[in-house]
């Protein structure tokens, strides 16, 4: 698959909306998840002291 | 020989082997996220049909795969707490909702953007989107009736009933393609017939339900750990832990 250029890429045929749309929640949702488990183990160990 | 299956159901045994099985698994998922990702937007080619919005398969069917594994297993965690009452049982159980709720809201958001083209429509009450909404409030509902009880191990009880009588849930969602007329197309991929796609989508679409399935077990052990640290707080091996990491 090849796209010939990022402004393709970035369009995926008119589709852009919804598949970034779609991989940037996922990125989005992720990212929280982490954040909220890192500051989730300070805060445990933070009643531990 | 025998081997002692208790061994690692004590918190303080399991912490130290779930911080490295998580960073373990992390790596993995990175890994397997980059191939599959790789393979679904360089490899894969352009759906006859659908143009490239079916590149929204990617993440759809691995994150709708695991919302019902992951409940499958937090109701089997559940179930082993509620018979042997091992407390890192429940724990565990705790630790695998917000993850399923997450890999379960993904499911329903890309479903949503995915329909939007494909079908015209948003949302609709079909079998299959609706049995998966109420996975997602199957998931809310263990969270929120585990944190309406301040008793850990009561609160496991609790949201074991709950977990295991949900799991009716997940057979529905998974045959509701087949049981009632729906929008939502049938599956493509089964383990008794060949697959309807190509080889290199459907390749894509299971190496990175390989890497949501290493992300979820990272994140899961990562809670777990969170979660040992919070009920276990006045133990020897959490204060001597939380010395260490200050």
């Amino acid at each position: 698959m090849s796209w010939g250029s990022l402004g393709n890429f970035l369009a995926m045929g008119g589709y852009g909306l919804y598949v970034w749309g779609s991989y940037g929640a996922t990125l989005v949702l992720i990212a929280a998840e982490l954040i909220l488990l890192a500051r989730r183990k300070r805060s445990a160990l933070g009643r531990i002291r | 020989m025998s081997i002692n299956w208790f061994k690692y159901s004590s918190p303080q045994t399991f912490f130290p082997v779930a911080g490295k099985l998580a960073l373990f698994f992390g790596a993995l998922a990175i890994v397997a996220c980059a191939v599959g990702l790789y393979l679904g937007f360089f490899a894969a080619p352009t759906d006859a049909q659908q143009g490239e919005s079916y590149r929204i398969i990617f993440i759809h069917v691995p994150a709708a795969w695991m919302s019902m594994f992951l409940y499958v297993v937090m109701a089997f965690w559940a179930g082993i707490g509620l018979a042997f009452n091992t407390r890192l049982s429940g724990m565990m159980a705790s630790a695998i909702a917000p993850t399923g709720a997450l890999f379960t809201f993904i499911a329903l958001w890309t479903g949503s953007l995915w329909g939007k083209p494909t079908w015209g429509t948003w949302w609709v009450w079909d079998a299959r989107l609706t049995s998966e909404l109420i996975l997602l409030f199957l998931y809310f509902g263990f969270m929120a009736l585990q944190a309406a009880i301040d008793d850990p191990r009561r609160a496991d009880k609790a949201g074991a009933l709950l977990a295991l009588v949900g799991v009716v849930n997940v057979p529905i969602i998974y045959f509701s393609v087949q049981w009632w007329n729906t929008l939502h197309q049938g599956a493509s991929v089964s383990l008794t017939k060949s697959p309807t796609m190509a080889a290199t989508m459907l390749a894509g679409m299971l190496i990175m339900t390989f890497g949501f399935w290493f992300y979820g077990i990272a994140a899961i052990l990562l809670r777990a750990r969170c979660i040992m640290l919070e009920r276990e707080r006045v133990s020897d091996w959490a204060s001597q832990y939380a010395k260490g990491a200050a």
